[in-house]
């Protein structure tokens, strides 16, 4: 159960490599006792995350997970559920690709579209089906500003964050009378392995950054969060601009 | 008649869903936890009472939960053998409404009449007066428990199930729902209480008067201050009182000694905004409730509402808490420990977190029931609203708290770590153990139950 102070006692991470979902188990586990299942392919990534989450007292379970095979999610998910109930699901998961071979081809369009989009749509509905069994359970979604208004330089990563965003703030709508609430962030540019080797966007966070909002955003209550949270201000700003601006701006 | 309802407790905290089913009598009891023992999904069912626990005691996510205030009939007043038979729905405000006219009396009244019978004995709450009479279930004569087999059980405090009653007794509904009680009355002669008040300077002061003539008193308890800091840290002002009899009335009372004020003065509305109790009007508030009491006043005739239930007058006071909700902590130390007490005093005062409602209390003798709170030393109690940084505070208070061989109250409580919970109650391994025979598939489930490993 999530205690009255916003603290879980259960964690979910689909995607349990991410730096983002690992960094909100770190900020959790110095809080409480904490049981962590860490969904993700199997890697040595994965296995020294667990042992470092370990190392820090939590209880951790690993499931395998393959975001491109969305009918075995609803297995992972019921999977993480025998050990108990599920407080808080981080779906984290997501590839940022090359926007340029994105769009001119096919198999890596379909990637992105099914690890950002068609993967998540699938553990949502999974999740969906937990938190009605169990009456209770925040999803915190990772989205990303990339989908309030694509722009020419990830328009491919955007379209799949902007159907991830919409989908999940609709989940979150549905889940309210079952119990659950559905948190959906969005930070700006994040310095992680995702974005690794590229050149840092204004206002860029870490994961820690991220992770503090969405501990925050779990005890809180609120339902979608900008990480750094002046990063509202400026989309709205942004998503309002005449396109010819927008396409002269240097993002 | 069900529904998906989202519940919480009196804190206003960590809401859960389930389904709702209203209890009009003992068969829909029965029918109930039968279907929870059947479906077998692991989420069972609880019963609630007027939902005045602070945290997740009468929620139960994912599962069942039986409304039991629509099972409220008053079967009989025995006023030779000082008795009231009463449905466990019946709340304590209906009882001394009908009682009093008789002359008749609840031995044990916690800080609001707005509970359930059944809360109250699940809880095993105390009151003023529990240095004298201890808690809520040492009244309790016989309780019907409706079992995980859909059995109905009359159970005594003696004979061969008195485990299983005094399991009941504090067991938080875990096992079983209580649908009937047998509860003792005492005989008064007034609705009147006759009341000493004193101020004390600090929180020595505040335990050497405590300590020095309490049980001269049936009724004793002080508010404190929870924000002031450095010489006048944990000034009080105390309030112990006596039932009143007829020759202590004004004249103008006399002719209905028995007329029960209930006073109302309105309902806060719901949907305040976070932070109306901040800095300014908490301290405001402290000073105030120090500053209007006098220094000494001895034999004021007070009515049951200003004496007992100062928060009843207003509905709905947890909305001045804001969206975010607020916890109570209440912990006791045992005798002795004066030392851990004032620090806690301390760690409050100077945590920067804000409470109005903070009362202190010497309790008696340690109750019979291994998850009942009350035991011999000191209590106090603080609401604070939900605010970052509440969990290190109550952190380090769980902390000084265990190592003092004291506890928190489960009735209060929405967020202790389990692990601190067999520390706390030594006896724990005690009340499982009749759990696990009553009721080995854990038909009987709540958020608090789930949270805890109870």
């Amino acid at each position: 159960m999530i205690d009255a102070l916003g603290t879980p006692q259960s964690l979910l991470l689909l995607g349990g490599t991410s730096d983002i979902a690992l960094a909100i188990a770190d900020a959790y586990v110095v809080k409480a006792p904490l049981r962590v299942v860490l969904a993700a392919r199997p890697s040595p990534r994965r296995e020294q995350a667990a042992d470092a989450l370990r190392g820090r007292g939590a209880r951790v379970e690993v499931l395998d997970l393959d975001a491109r095979e969305p009918h075995t999610h609803a297995g992972v998910v019921a999977a993480a559920a025998t050990g108990g109930d599920i407080d808080v699901a981080v779906v984290a998961y997501g590839i940022l690709g090359d926007n340029e071979s994105a769009w001119t081809d096919v198999e890596h369009a379909v990637e992105l579209a099914e690890v950002n989009y068609v993967g998540p749509v699938a553990t949502g509905v999974a999740l969906a089906a937990q938190i009605r069994r169990q009456g209770h359970g925040v999803v915190v979604a990772l989205s990303s500003v990339a989908g309030e208004r694509p722009r020419r330089s990830n328009f491919v990563y955007g379209s799949t964050k902007a159907g991830f965003d919409a989908f999940y703030t609709g989940l979150g709508e549905a889940l309210r009378e079952h119990g659950g609430r559905v948190v959906v962030v969005r930070p700006g540019f994040v310095r992680s392995k995702m974005t690794e080797g590229l050149p840092a966007a204004p206002l860029a966070v870490t994961p820690d950054q991220v992770a503090d909002r969405v501990v925050e955003a779990v005890a809180s209550g609120a339902e979608q969060v900008w990480v750094p949270s002046t990063m509202r201000a400026v989309m709205a700003g942004l998503r309002h601009l005449p396109r010819p601006v927008f396409r002269r701006l240097p993002i | 008649m069900t529904e998906l309802g989202s519940l919480s407790g009196w804190g206003r905290t960590a809401p859960s869903t389930a389904t709702v089913v209203a209890a009009r009598d003992v068969e829909d009891v029965v029918t109930a936890v039968t279907a929870a023992g059947a479906r077998d999904d692991g989420r069972g069912v609880v019963a609630r009472g007027l939902g005045r626990s602070y945290g997740d005691a009468a929620q139960n996510a994912g599962g069942h939960v039986l409304d039991m205030t629509t099972l409220a009939r008053i079967h009989s007043v025995d006023g030779e053998a000082g008795t009231v038979d009463v449905d466990a729905g019946v709340s304590l405000d209906t009882l001394i409404r009908t009682l009093l006219p008789f002359g008749l009396w609840i031995p044990v009244l916690p800080g609001t009449r707005q509970v359930t019978v059944g809360g109250a004995i699940a809880a095993d709450v105390h009151g003023k007066n529990h240095h004298v009479a201890g808690s809520f279930g040492r009244h309790v004569r016989t309780l019907d428990l409706v079992t995980a087999d859909g059995s109905v059980r009359r159970l005594g405090p003696q004979g061969p199930d008195a485990d299983l009653f005094w399991a009941t007794v504090g067991g938080m509904g875990l096992t079983g729902v209580i649908v009937r009680a047998t509860v003792s009355l005492l005989p008064v002669e007034t609705a009147y209480f006759v009341v000493d008040t004193e101020r004390a300077d600090d929180i020595d002061d505040l335990m050497s008067r405590l300590s020095a003539n309490d049980d001269a008193y049936p009724y004793s308890v002080a508010w404190f201050d929870s924000i002031a800091t450095g010489p006048r840290m944990g000034r009080a002002v105390l309030t112990r009182g006596r039932s009143a009899v007829l020759d202590d009335l004004p004249p103008r009372r006399r002719a209905r000694p028995l007329h029960f004020d209930a006073p109302r003065l309105g309902t806060v509305p719901s949907g305040l905004p976070p932070g109306l109790l901040n800095r300014v009007t908490a301290r405001a508030f402290n000073e105030l409730w120090f500053r209007k009491a006098p220094r000494l006043r001895r034999g004021e005739v007070q009515n049951i509402t200003t004496f007992f239930h100062p928060l009843d007058i207003v509905a709905h006071w947890n909305r001045l808490y804001g969206p975010h909700g607020f916890c109570q902590y209440q912990f006791v130390v045992p005798f002795g420990a004066e030392a851990v007490f004032r620090r806690a005093v301390a760690l409050i005062a100077e945590s920067g977190h804000l409470s109005c409602l903070n009362v202190l209390k010497r309790f008696g003798a340690e109750d019979p029931g291994p998850l009942s709170f009350p035991t011999a030393g000191w209590t106090l109690a603080v609401d604070l609203p939900v605010r970052p940084g509440l969990d290190r505070l109550f952190a380090a208070l769980d902390a000084l708290v265990v190592d003092a061989g004291g506890r928190v109250y489960l009735a209060k409580d929405s967020r202790l770590p389990a692990a601190a919970l067999a520390r706390m109650y030594p006896r724990l391994d005690q009340f499982r153990a009749v759990r696990a025979a009553v009721d080995p598939h854990d038909v009987f489930r709540s958020d608090l139950a789930r949270r805890l490993g109870l």
